[in-house]
């Protein structure tokens, strides 16, 4: 227990976990040493009995020497309750090496993708990141678990066992060997046929989840053009391809058992008529001819356990290769190793000096040569058509990515120069969609600022307009469950929103974030958003003209150029690019009312 | 970003260790109604499930026979040796070069030693077969001692030559009865997916407002792959386990009821264990699942929120809160594994127990010439292959978990289906469009009436405009019209029929629908066109894409509309995908048409496109619109304003403009200055 608490106390990042998957074990060296011994007196506790039963039937039966028969007894007792000490300790060690085994592996997994910037879990995608973190390294677990407790014992027990053979009868060793041998082309042959089936069924199974997903979020078009039966009958051809090479599959493994029995017995049959003729001849006790056959049995019985292996291996090596990735993968961002302080005089000023942006992989950049400075005490914005390169401009700002040219500061310093953690600390962000985290409304509303007070997070969610907090069961004690999937869009937004507000930052970053929200809520928040951004820099991603045309400064973007930059006024004159977005969401009528009152506050002046 | 969590959800769907294993130690509520059920999918399959238990049971015997047959051989092999010993034994006592005439037995024999030899000599032999059978004594006493005697290998072939054949009727046998459950078990599992696929498309729409899709994906794929497993596996070990437990017992008592009862004995030791030993394992065993989904709950939440927990300096919370469930992750999870690896060893322990003391007594009773030799082999071979079929039904346990998969699908093809269409519906014949509602009361929860009596009538032809803020309830609206939830009361009619008295597919029929879910398909880009009207033909598709203007956009694609739409249709864009459900929309070609106008996420070329497509689809059409864009809103002949479900004010811009409510203040407060 004390070792627990050590354990979470030192939750820190450790940059020594190993590179390799192998490698983990090297700290359970004594334990495996153990394991290996343990095993060792498995094995040989049961290679012992076939001999002692041997004993029995030569001296005690044939000899007729009812002590030898006590004495051998009570000697195979004894070894055998050796052997079952051995056999729990194998277990018990197993059991903890490959649980601890796990348990590191995923500790190096989790903190190696904690330091991933989003680089790195672009190239693996959020997904396969999920299944190599959870169900590649469950399955090293099992794997090896079942290597230590079953398949360890294999080489030895049938080392052993043809030793033993060997000299209870060397002549007749052969027919072992041929068992082995049938039984291994028997099952190879299997295993060749039926495998590549397995990929088959695996990709079928997919396509069955895919049609029945399919179905499942296309509920109301598919009653809406009434192809039910369509849809069916997709499905149907599906399930019929999954059943039949099912079939196939099932079929030819059921051939495996028999014909394995098959050999097995034949095998023995074969012993004991070729026994025979040694006994015939004196050349063979008959004790022994019985011992030979366990022997036999044993053998066979450890290759077929490694066959086992043979299976589960190469899915192990997969797995284990796909974790090596991630532990292996270099850090495209690093934090610096001496920061420069921030220049206390520029607080919240962000600047874009010839930025160029080109994503991995990508052939063309999605930002070229932005340049514009955002200042404290003012709202800039961001707009122009998908794909024109919005939202990378504000990511490139919390080192999400780093810049491919030119640079960009914070506080009068470049962000590659800045200690991660005071960057971040400086910036409130709000992400395109509201992700939360399990807990509660209040511990999503703190998350990014642990220590402020009951009324400081009531007030930011008054300001991110989360009203509908107070009509829920235990209002900020509210259970959020898993991505915030018991909350709408819209909600998990506005918390999102409140999230960013608690921080109480110098930079605000709104990532396209008020397109959930009804226009009605879009305009309360910006209104309540004004007094505690008076004084901050305030960077917004928006879709609708209406969001941002109060913006002291508003970038135009077009497929990753900057087209234009000035406010909504001079914007409508003077960019064709703005104007083409404005009357795409504007009717002719408001827009030429949007024209008539530029007109009027210019001539004003 | 929804590339990730629609990943998610692919994911949780297919994970062959998430749902299923977590549900290992779920327990069934009603078992016999389950087996009841599944009595009712297996019932076809009567005459070959009865053929499987035939020859599973006939495989088994002759497997269970033939180590007795086995240990006959060796017997005859002791019997022979013991005659060869004996000559050779004589034969060395016998001066050297003396001949023993033909026909001399060994009963001659010791009828002429009893003159000359040594009479303790003679007691001892006398002794010696006194503890032999009295087959063996006798075929000793009659032993021509004048040959060398063998091996009778005549017999010994005759027996090896039965028992190859027993090996192989076997084998022959065992597959067989394999062959035929695979076809009986994948049947019934394809019959499974079909009801459940079908079974989708019957349940009211209100059914999956409270469920997952994950839920319901994993009972078609996990669920239906436990009841098969179960099925081949344990139906036809239960099988084989008990004829082999009844066979085995009576072999043994054949051979001896002294060595059977001490084999016994160890069977009630065994079951003690395993039945301790399940229960400690599953207590850690669900411990163990609960750390596992937490685990995998906190990797996919925090690795899918990166970049927030990244821009919030959650990594060390993250971290910390990842090694507290690691750590339970592990305590559990080593018990658990020490616990039911203990079953092996322990069984093995009493395994050999059992091997010792027939091996002990076996012994005794073999000087003592109650037994032969043979004999204590073939009881070892049984003792051996008498623990596996114990420990497969011990684990009944399992089979009894699996059937909570089958209760899982039962479960969900019990539920109630959409009321059934009217036994005689009524048929509109070139409907013209007039829509009127009728005093509709309606609420989603039995509890929670949200329209309360809402009447109004629309002239074919005219546009419905439906407003309100986000969450409003504006799709209530749509989920009426096409019958994919009934009114609690009142009626919808369709130039003047209720909508009740026809059925639902000619409801439908009426309406076009343009969702902003742009659903497509994994299939051509032709195909999803097609699905407005399945007979379409190509001139028909390409003249819809046309109207839609999207048919540039589709000759511009890699195959044109024989391109390939992946899954969600990643592979274009939102716009696009909009554009094409247009498309679609036109193809089907109704007098009604209902239409969702949001666009947002699109880019602004492509928006001018949507909307000159959408604004053709309701030429001519009776139009309901989710409508976002004020032109659309003011030029329409009746706005439904939608606040908290309910519609709360209606008529047109003006008279709505005019009450100076929610609607004006709405409009002011979005579109206004």
């Amino acid at each position: 227990m004390v070792k627990k608490s050590d354990r979470l106390k030192k939750a820190e990042f450790s940059a020594s976990y190993p590179k390799k998957v192998g490698r983990f074990l090297l700290s359970y060296w004594w334990m495996i040493l153990i394991l290996l011994c343990s095993v060792s007196v498995q094995v040989w506790a049961s290679l012992q009995l076939p001999n002692m039963m041997a004993n029995i039937v030569n001296k005690g039966i044939v000899g007729e020497d009812q002590n030898i028969i006590i004495q051998t007894g009570l000697q195979m007792l004894g070894i055998t309750a050796i052997g079952g000490v051995a056999m729990v300790l194998t277990g018990f060690l197993s059991a903890k090496i490959g649980t601890g085994f796990s348990q590191k592996i995923r500790d190096a997994v989790f903190e190696k993708v904690e330091s991933f910037s989003m680089n790195e879990i672009n190239k693996f995608s959020t997904a396969s990141l999920i299944t190599r973190s959870t169900n590649d390294v469950q399955q090293l677990q099992q794997v090896s678990v079942l290597i230590m407790r079953m398949v360890l014992q294999a080489p030895i027990m049938a080392v052993g066992a043809i030793i033993n053979a060997w000299n209870t009868a060397p002549n007749m060793t052969w027919a072992i060997g041929a068992g082995v041998v049938a039984l291994f082309v028997l099952v190879g042959t299997l295993f060749m046929i039926v495998m590549p089936k397995f990929k088959v069924i695996q990709k079928l199974t997919d396509k069955l989840n895919l049609v029945a997903r399919e179905n499942l979020t296309g509920l109301r078009i598919i009653r809406a053009f009434r192809n039910e039966k369509y849809q069916e009958k997709k499905f149907d051809r599906v399930n019929k391809d999954i059943m039949k090479l099912n079939i196939w599959i099932n079929r030819a493994f059921s051939f495996m058992q028999p014909i394995m029995m098959l050999i097995f017995n034949g095998t023995i049959l074969a012993i004991i008529w070729v026994g025979a003729h040694f006994v015939a001849t004196n050349d063979l006790e008959i004790g022994n001819m019985m011992a030979f056959m366990q022997y036999t049995m044993q053998v066979i019985m450890s290759f077929l356990f490694l066959a086992v292996l043979i299976i589960f291996l190469p899915r192990a090596q997969v797995s284990a290769s796909r974790i090596n990735e991630i532990l292996q993968t270099k850090l495209s961002i690093k934090d610096p190793k001496n920061p420069e302080k921030l220049d206390p005089k520029k607080r919240g000023l962000v600047e874009f000096r010839e930025v160029t942006f080109t994503y991995p992989d990508a052939e063309v950049p999605i930002l070229n040569d932005i340049n514009f400075v955002a200042n404290p005490g003012q709202t800039t914005a961001f707009i122009g058509s998908t794909g024109a390169g919005k939202s990378t401009v504000v990511n490139l700002i919390p080192r999400f990515y780093d810049v491919s040219a030119g640079q960009i500061l914070v506080d009068g310093v470049d962000v590659r120069k800045i200690a991660h953690h005071d960057l971040i600390s400086r910036i409130g962000f709000v992400p395109q969609k509201g992700v939360l985290f399990s807990g509660t409304i209040e511990s999503n509303i703190k998350y990014g600022a642990p220590k402020i007070f009951q009324d400081e997070v009531e007030n930011a969610a008054k300001i991110a307009q989360a009203d509908f907090i107070k009509t829920l069961d235990d209002a900020f004690q509210y259970h959020v469950a898993q991505g915030g999937s018991n909350l709408s869009g819209g909600q998990k937004q506005r918390l999102a929103i409140a999230r960013a507000v608690a921080k109480n930052p110098e930079i605000y970053v709104f990532d396209d974030s008020f397109s959930a929200l009804d226009y009605k809520t879009d305009a309360k928040l910006r209104e309540a958003l004004k007094p505690i951004t008076k004084n901050a820099t305030v960077l917004i991603v928006a879709q609708r003209i209406s969001t941002i045309k109060h913006a002291e400064k508003i970038i135009v973007l077009d497929g990753g150029n900057m087209v234009g930059s000035g406010t909504h006024a001079e914007l409508l004159k003077n960019c064709e690019v703005y104007r083409e977005i404005a009357r795409s969401q504007f009717s002719d009528e408001e827009m030429a009312r949007e024209l008539a009152t530029i007109a009027d506050e210019e001539a004003k002046k | 970003m929804s590339k990730q969590t629609d990943a998610l959800k692919k994911i949780q769907a297919n994970k062959p260790h998430g749902p299923a294993a977590m549900r290992l130690a779920e327990k069934p509520k009603n078992f016999s109604k389950t087996m009841k059920q599944l009595g009712k999918y297996l019932k076809p399959y009567s005459f070959k499930l009865a053929m499987v238990m035939i020859f599973a049971i006939a495989s088994t015997v002759f497997a269970i026979i033939s180590p007795r047959i086995l240990g006959n051989m060796t017997n005859q092999i002791v019997d022979d040796y013991v005659k060869i010993q004996v000559h050779d034994q004589i034969m060395q006592k016998m001066p050297e070069g003396a001949k023993i005439p033909e026909g001399t037995t060994l009963k001659d024999l010791m009828k002429q030693m009893g003159v000359t030899s040594d009479p303790a000599k003679i007691k001892e032999f006398n002794d010696q077969l006194d503890k032999m059978s009295d087959k063996q004594r006798r075929e000793l006493e009659s032993l021509d001692l004048s040959k060398k005697p063998d091996m009778n290998w005549q017999v010994l072939g005759e027996t090896a030559l039965w028992l190859i054949g027993l090996y192989i009727l076997s084998m022959f046998f065992g597959y067989i009865q394999g062959w035929i459950l695979a076809g009986v078990t994948q049947k019934v599992a394809y019959k499974f997916r079909r009801d459940i696929s079908e079974k989708i498309n019957r349940l009211p729409l209100k059914y999956f407002d409270t469920r997952s899709f994950g839920d319901v994906l994993s009972r078609i794929t996990n669920d239906v792959d436990m009841i098969s497993q179960t099925l081949s596996q344990s139906l036809s070990q239960m099988i084989t386990s008990i004829t082999t437990i009844i066979g085995i017992l009576v072999m043994m008592l054949s051979i001896s009821w002294q060595m059977t009862g001490i084999a016994i004995i160890t069977i009630p030791l065994s079951l003690i264990f395993i039945m301790l030993i399940v229960k400690r394992s599953q207590k850690y065993f669900k411990k163990q699942q609960d750390s596992l989904g937490a685990i995998n709950g906190h990797i996919e939440e925090i690795y899918a929120g990166h970049n927030v927990v990244k821009v919030f300096a959650g990594e060390k919370q993250a971290i910390k809160t990842f090694r507290k469930y690691n750590e339970d992750l592990r305590e559990s999870a080593w018990k658990s594994q020490f616990l039911s690896g203990l079953m092996f060893p322990i069984m093995n322990f009493i395994g050999n127990l059992s091997y010792v003391a027939v091996a002990v007594v076996g012994g005794w009773l073999a000087i003592n010439g109650r037994i032969n030799i043979g004999d204590i082999q073939a009881f070892i071979q049984y003792v051996q292959q008498f623990n596996q079929p114990i420990i497969q039904v011990a684990n009944i346990a399992n089979v009894i978990q699996s059937t909570a998969a089958a209760e899982r699908v039962f479960e969900f093809l019990g539920e109630h289906n959409e009321k059934p269409d009217p036994v005689a519906p009524l048929i509109l014949e070139n409907p013209r469009g007039d829509v009127e509602f009728d005093n509709i009361k309606f609420g989603y929860d039995q509890e929670k009436e949200i329209i309360h009596g809402f009447s109004a009538k629309i002239k074919a032809g005219q546009t419905v405009a439906i407003v309100g803020p986000t969450g409003a309830g504006k799709t209530t609206m749509v989920n009426l019209l096409m019958r994919f939830y009934d009114p609690w009361s009142g009626s919808i009619k369709i130039d003047g029929v209720d909508t009740k008295e026809m059925t639902r597919a000619d409801v439908r029929k009426n309406f076009a629908m343009v969702l902003q879910d742009t659903w497509l398909f994994h299939g051509t880009v032709r195909e999803n066109l097609g699905y407005g009207d399945l007979n379409a033909t190509q001139t028909q598709i390409e003249a819809a894409a046309k109207a839609a203007h999207v048919d540039h956009f589709i000759r511009s694609l890699p195959h044109g509309y024989d391109t390939v739409l992946e899954e969600d249709a990643e592979n274009i864009s939102s716009g696009e995908k909009q554009l094409l459900t247009i498309a679609r929309a036109m193809l089907a070609d109704a007098p009604m048409l209902i239409l969702d106008e949001a666009t947002s996420n699109v880019d602004t070329r492509t928006e001018i496109l949507i909307q000159k497509a959408m604004n053709k689809l309701m030429q001519g059409r009776t139009s309901f619109v989710i409508a976002h864009r004020l032109s659309t809103i003011r030029d329409a002949d009746l706005i439904l304003v939608m606040n908290n479900g309910d519609i709360i004010e209606h008529g047109n811009h003006s008279e709505l403009i005019a009450q100076n409510g929610f609607y004006a203040k709405l409009y002011n407060s979005q579109f206004a200055e």
